[in-house]
């Protein structure tokens, strides 16, 4: 069953433009919280996540681990496991022909096998575990291409096969090969171009260049970005890699401890990062090129989620925190399109002295 | 060059003395593998490395995945025996009998892995942990001086306070509190020379820098003499003074940080510093990265069967005739800087 939603969607979705530019977002995300369910109180890995996603966009998703970052994908992707449970929110997905929107939560299998591959697709971090061993690539291909198109021939998929391993430049008669005869940063291209098979609007990548070099995943990379500007899919790109993001995505949304701190542009994020957590992670990686000084990182370490902190997650490590920090958990606030969940920026709760000086000089 | 105003972490340290601390000179090591039906091949994994480390020195070797710094990492820690060349202690070069160093060679030389998680034994505390090294390479004794030099361990590596560390299982500490640990146990020994290899990558981003500045405390406050192996040029260049980089089993450029970053000498380098994530970048040079064509960089290659020549000519986009045939010489650039590429080799030539 698809689920329809009214285009009039009147959630107060903290400061997305949701609500108005349907035609442009293909996928709402509205308040979603997962939970893993144990034998005692549940542990909380997404808490009230809302973001939207314009269509041909990429959006990256940065965190350390245990922020929530991979619970989000599995979420989003309807691939998550017991303990796992969808408590609140919901994920529309809105296709392209205008048909229907889905909401992906309470989406049915079926509904759900409609989608996958043609609409929505996934690239895994291990590309090993998500390609199949005893399967030459090409019959991995034609599988994925004749589920989704039955009047497909077999010889036919093969030859998309081929020509689909060349956009991510590798050379056609690689399909003959079985995944092991290829190299790893090969086999996450391909991994791509099958995620790609089908056309799909949207792709989610959790990690996908973590497990190779930095040259290759500079080649993945811009394959990726050209691919993009050819067919218009959208991508969430997770990585706890926020130098990479802040080169790659149009927007970036941080998370920490399950909640989504600070969204906004790359550039937004890189010149005037306004929570504290996501400063510390910028002031986190090196310059290769400006002057070096010395750089802090962030004290402490994250939050253990099955004993969260009080009030604001990031409290205990936070340099510029005052008074209430510590009891109120502050909202995720957009203004201009930046948004951020941190009580030095909202005008009725933040201390006298100015925000500017306080996070100005904590670092 | 970016003159660092502010001291920075990586401010050089005291001049070079003439004797290194350890140094490898000419190093080879081959590994004989045999294939599943039988066959008999041999992985030519480091080719004729030669590198030095000082005391409160750094030197940071990078180099991607199968380029050969684990294994000269764990030949200079005595693990292996080299195939040709040698390792030499403080101008002694080093024997090994069966395969192995002497214990006292660990004394000297310390190693820490990137996996805090696999490098603990898990069955024992954090004292125990602690205390194994101090009794068998310092034969430390009693109850009373055992707490004390373990407490002063843990309080060098700043986990305080320490009453809340020595007894806990490493199941019960974060990823950067082990690799804390970790490194204390590798101090507890009062070595010489410490090898990090990628100490910080399988931390979380944000206490990799606590790390960092630790390593570099303990170069400028003990003079360790440091190597530091990363794949990770941006951090390299926070903590190092020295870079060396290797591709495919053989070190091709080497030199001061600052200049092997800002203006690389070799082909190789510079397709690794431009391909190595920088914030810091304009937006145009950005889109121009990404849109050049990457599809021809091509992959590092087999070191079963490595490219004749120099073994980056297959990638190479000045890649001439000589090249494939002949392993280019080691040519020195002046202010401690050199490149293994016959282009370095035609211009000196032609002066």
């Amino acid at each position: 069953m698809v689920t329809q939603i009214m285009s009039d969607t009147d959630h107060d979705d903290a400061g997305t433009t949701a609500a108005r530019g349907a035609d442009g977002d293909v996928l709402r995300v509205t308040g979603l919280t997962v939970e893993y369910v144990t034998d005692g109180d549940p542990v909380r890995a997404c808490a009230d996540v809302t973001f939207t996603l314009r269509r041909g966009e990429i959006l990256g998703v940065a965190g350390e681990s245990g922020s929530g970052k991979s619970t989000l994908i599995t979420a989003l992707t309807r691939l998550q496991r017991p303990p796992a449970v969808t408590t609140a929110g919901s994920i529309v997905f809105q296709p392209r022909d205008g048909g229907a929107a889905v909401d992906l939560v309470t989406a049915s299998p079926r509904a759900l096998r409609a989608l996958r591959w043609t609409s929505l697709s996934i690239v895994l971090q291990s590309a090993m575990d998500a390609l199949n061993p005893v399967m030459r690539l090409g019959a991995q291909f034609a599988d994925a291409l004749r589920t989704h198109d039955r009047s497909l021939g077999n010889d036919a998929a093969w030859a998309r096969a081929a020509e689909l391993l060349a956009t991510v430049g590798i050379s056609g008669d690689r399909a003959r090969s079985y995944p092991h005869e290829l190299s790893g940063g090969m086999r996450q291209r391909a991994s791509i171009a099958l995620a790609l098979a089908c056309g799909p609007e949207l792709v989610v990548m959790d990690e996908p260049t973590t497990a190779v070099d930095v040259v290759m995943q500079r080649q993945i990379l811009a394959q990726v970005l050209r691919l993009r500007r050819t067919l218009g899919f959208a991508v969430v790109f997770v990585t706890h890699d926020l130098s990479l993001l802040l080169e790659l995505a149009d927007r970036i949304a941080i998370m920490y401890a399950g909640r989504i701190v600070e969204l906004g542009t790359a550039s937004e994020l890189y010149d005037d990062p306004r929570h504290p957590y996501t400063r510390g992670l910028r002031d986190s990686f090196p310059p290769l090129r400006a002057p070096l000084r010395r750089l802090t990182g962030i004290p402490g370490t994250p939050p253990d989620l099955r004993r969260p902190p009080s009030g604001c997650p990031f409290h205990p490590r936070c340099a510029a925190r005052f008074e209430g920090c510590d009891t109120h958990l502050p909202e995720l606030v957009t203004k201009g399109g930046h948004a951020v969940a941190c009580r030095l920026h909202d005008p009725t709760q933040r201390p006298q002295p100015a925000p500017g000086t306080s996070t100005g000089g904590a670092r | 060059m970016t003159a660092t105003t502010v001291p920075a972490p990586s401010a050089p340290g005291a001049p070079a003395p003439d004797t290194p601390v350890l140094e490898a000179v000419d190093v080879t090591k081959h590994f004989e593998v045999r294939s599943a039906v039988g066959a008999r091949s041999v992985v030519r994994a480091v080719e004729g490395a030669t590198l030095a480390l000082h005391r409160g020195r750094v030197v940071a070797l990078v180099g991607e995945s199968g380029s050969g710094k684990t294994t000269l990492a764990r030949l200079l820690a005595g693990f292996y025996a080299p195939t040709s060349g040698e390792i030499a202690l403080e101008g002694v070069t080093v024997r090994q009998r069966r395969g192995r160093v002497e214990r006292g060679y660990h004394k000297d030389v310390q190693i820490v892995f990137q996996d805090p998680f696999g490098s603990l034994n898990p069955l024992h505390r954090v004292r125990h942990n602690l205390e194994r090294p101090l009794k068998l390479h310092h034969g430390v004794r009693g109850r009373a001086e055992l707490d004390r030099r373990v407490r002063e361990l843990l309080e060098r590596v700043a986990l305080t306070p320490t009453e809340q560390f020595v007894d806990k299982f490493p199941h019960e500490l974060s990823g950067g509190q082990r690799q804390r640990v970790v490194i204390a146990r590798a101090l507890a020994v009062e070595p010489k020379v410490l090898l990090g290899d990628e100490p910080i990558s399988m931390l979380d981003v944000s206490i990799r820098l606590e790390m960092l500045n630790l390593l570099d405390r303990l170069r400028t406050e003990d003079g360790l003499a440091l190597l530091y192996i990363t794949h990770d040029i941006a951090s390299a260049r926070y903590l190092c003074d020295d870079i060396v980089v290797m591709y495919a089993g053989e070190m091709v450029e080497g030199g001061p940080k600052e200049q092997v970053i800002a203006d690389p000498q070799h082909p190789y380098t510079r397709l690794l510093v431009e391909s190595s994530p920088d914030p810091g970048r304009g937006a145009r040079d950005r889109a121009a990265l990404f849109d050049a064509d990457a599809d021809g960089l091509g992959e590092p290659p087999s070191l079963i069967d490595p490219p004749s020549g120099c073994r980056f000519h297959p990638r190479c986009p000045f890649a001439m005739d000589v090249c494939r045939t002949q392993a280019p010489p080691r040519t020195d650039l002046g202010d401690g800087r050199w490149a293994r590429c016959w282009l370095h080799q035609k211009t000196q030539e032609n002066e």
